[in-house]
């Protein structure tokens, strides 16, 4: 047996010793829940003590998933195994099923059946929809037939009329997203980059935001010279466009360092749930007072 | 020591930054904050409200996220609840219900029962349809939402019966992962409506960047990632608790606690920034030298 084979071994026999020696003394990973009227609410272990609060089996299971898959895919950075590719299998397999339901109950259900018979689906599925159809909800029926086209794809002939429906999104998609882009980024950043070279607060010079001003638009302007390829990029041109490389290395750089932040606290939230939720080594919310 | 440097495995980095991250969670370190000019801007938007004006949280994120930006969302409910505002609560991610869920049962049934669903908060839940669903709510709310997320109707729900459209809120505050998130609400609400719909934000690292071109005539305010977080916790800790002489709750202060392995890992992070640039120089050098 290879020397690596043989301490991955023995850290995982460890490991296994560790876990059923806390979980037989009840000192981890126990979920505690409040019963309601109907179903049930997450408790804090001071309910469990005061007896108003019960262990629940299945949250607890729902803890010890999360650890075990959380762990899995960390095992990715030692290297690739087989219970990682389990994980990543069951979380894009389990994400493509929620999708398929949430948009069968969110989409399907409300928007298209329940504008075209309002009654019918509030008799089994939507008890609070009005029974009242809209005025125009004929109008439906033109989202129903596109549904159908696009269907057609799975069909053996005449898959080209699914082209139809997808023309049509794409084009719906594409005027949408222009109009929100040349008014909210295009027209509006010029407008704001539109500032007084010169600030005056309160009649006075204010001296910090008339540089904050001047960095902004000399900013501007030599990122613009940078990407303007119609003036080879020499001489002054060639220098202001070179400033330019550097405030975007700045903006990449800034860009980067938020990045980095905000992968930091991906991971710190994963071991504070591993070390806090599943272990019970730590107990920052102190929401165990009282549990021996 | 260049040679070691230069081959050294990475998986012994991975491992150094779990124990740059685990050690400070472990040691429960944490370090003071002090808020900037944007948490601050965030932090007003609402304190300037008055009891009873309606608000709308958008939270736009799921649990892939929740550990960046569940304390910002965390403290906007709470502020919320301490202003006596009426919260309408929406998501445009299909899991945002779930994490609405989640910030109504840590907050407002723990440390604010008497408020009551319907009156003072209702949850409307998710809608599909991306940026098309701020279009239509824009200037028709009921168009798109006839039940709230429980299914009952909107004009059974006192809050909701004399609602028209997201114009008549005070304020919009969004909690986004991406897309559709902060960027929408900017397109599509806050730019065609600018004196209608005041808009402030919560976002992750990575989305911080592509938002602070909207602030401030687009978006008035925005918390960046879990330090936007823990400063704005801090000024609404200072506001609703150190000023009344009593200790905050601990589920009120998660974002400054998240701030301790950040500032460990950032450290590690430099120091592997210089020493790698220091072996890449070296090794380019000795190769001048060698060629």
């Amino acid at each position: 047996m290879k020397p690596e084979k043989a301490i991955s071994i023995a850290l995982v026999g460890l490991a296994v010793v560790y876990l059923a020696i806390r979980v037989s003394s009840g000192e981890m990973a126990t979920v505690y829940v409040q019963p309601l009227d109907v179903g049930e609410t997450p408790a804090q272990a001071s309910d469990y003590i005061a007896g108003t609060a019960f262990p629940s089996p299945s949250r607890t299971v729902g803890v010890w998933v999360a650890a075990l898959f959380t762990l899995f895919i960390f095992s990715f950075l030692y290297r690739d195994n087989i219970f990682y590719k389990f994980a990543e299998s069951v979380v894009v397999g389990v994400s493509a099923a929620y999708w398929m339901v949430v948009a069968f109950w969110t989409t399907i259900i409300p928007n298209l059946l329940g504008k075209l018979s309002p009654t019918w689906v509030r008799s089994w599925a939507m008890p609070g929809l009005s029974p009242e159809r809209e005025d125009t909800w004929y109008l439906y029926v033109i989202p129903l037939v596109l549904s159908v086209l696009l269907l057609w794809r799975l069909a053996p002939k005449g898959a080209w009329i699914a082209r139809w429906p997808l023309a049509f999104i794409i084009g719906t998609t594409a005027g949408l997203k222009l109009v929100g882009f040349i008014h909210a980024d295009f027209l509006g950043q010029i407008r704001a980059s539109i500032i007084p070279v010169v600030a005056m607060s309160a009649d006075s010079f204010d001296f910090w935001q008339t540089v904050k001003n001047l960095v902004l638009i000399a900013g501007i302007l030599a990122c613009l010279v940078y990407f303007f390829f119609s003036i080879e990029h020499r001489g002054v041109v060639g220098k202001v466009a070179r400033s330019g490389i550097w405030i975007l290395m700045i903006t990449f750089g800034a860009a980067f360092g938020y990045t980095v932040m905000g992968r930091i606290a991906l991971l710190a939230i994963r071991i504070e749930f591993l070390l806090d939720d599943w272990l019970w080594l730590i107990d920052p919310t102190a929401k165990r007072i009282g549990l021996s | 020591m260049y040679h070691f440097l230069s081959t050294l495995d990475r998986r012994w980095i991975f491992l150094l930054m779990g124990v740059a991250v685990t050690v400070p969670i472990l040691l429960e370190l944490q370090f003071p904050e002090e808020a900037t000019s944007l948490a601050h801007a965030v932090f007003n938007e609402i304190e300037q409200l008055e009891e009873g004006d309606p608000v709308l949280l958008a939270f736009d994120y799921d649990p892939a996220s929740e550990g960046e930006l569940g304390p910002m969302a965390t403290a906007f409910v709470r502020h919320c609840c301490e202003k006596k505002l009426k919260i309408y609560f929406i998501a445009l991610w299909p899991v945002g219900p779930q994490m609405i869920d989640d910030s109504i049962n840590r907050v407002i049934k723990t440390d604010f029962p008497d408020l009551v669903y319907g009156e003072d908060y209702v949850n409307l839940g998710f809608k599909p349809g991306n940026e098309g669903v701020i279009k239509v709510i824009v200037t028709d709310l009921k168009q798109l939402y006839s039940t709230d997320d429980r299914g009952t109707n909107l004009d059974q729900i006192p809050m909701c019966r004399n609602l028209v459209n997201i114009q008549s809120m005070d304020l919009v505050a969004e909690v986004s992962a991406g897309y559709p998130g902060v960027k929408e609400w900017v397109q599509y609400a806050a730019t065609p409506y600018p004196d209608q719909i005041r808009l402030i934000a919560g976002c992750t690292g990575v989305g911080a960047p592509l938002l602070y071109p909207y602030i401030p005539e687009q978006l008035k305010g925005l918390l960046g990632a879990i330090k936007g977080a823990a400063e704005y916790e801090k000024l609404v800790v200072d506001r609703y608790d150190r000023e009344a002489g009593r200790e905050p709750d601990l589920k009120y202060l998660e974002g400054k606690r998240r701030m301790g392995p950040q500032l460990v890992a950032h450290i590690l992070m430099v120091v592997l920034i210089v020493v790698g640039n220091i072996v890449f120089f070296v090794g380019r050098s000795r190769e001048g030298t060698n060629s």
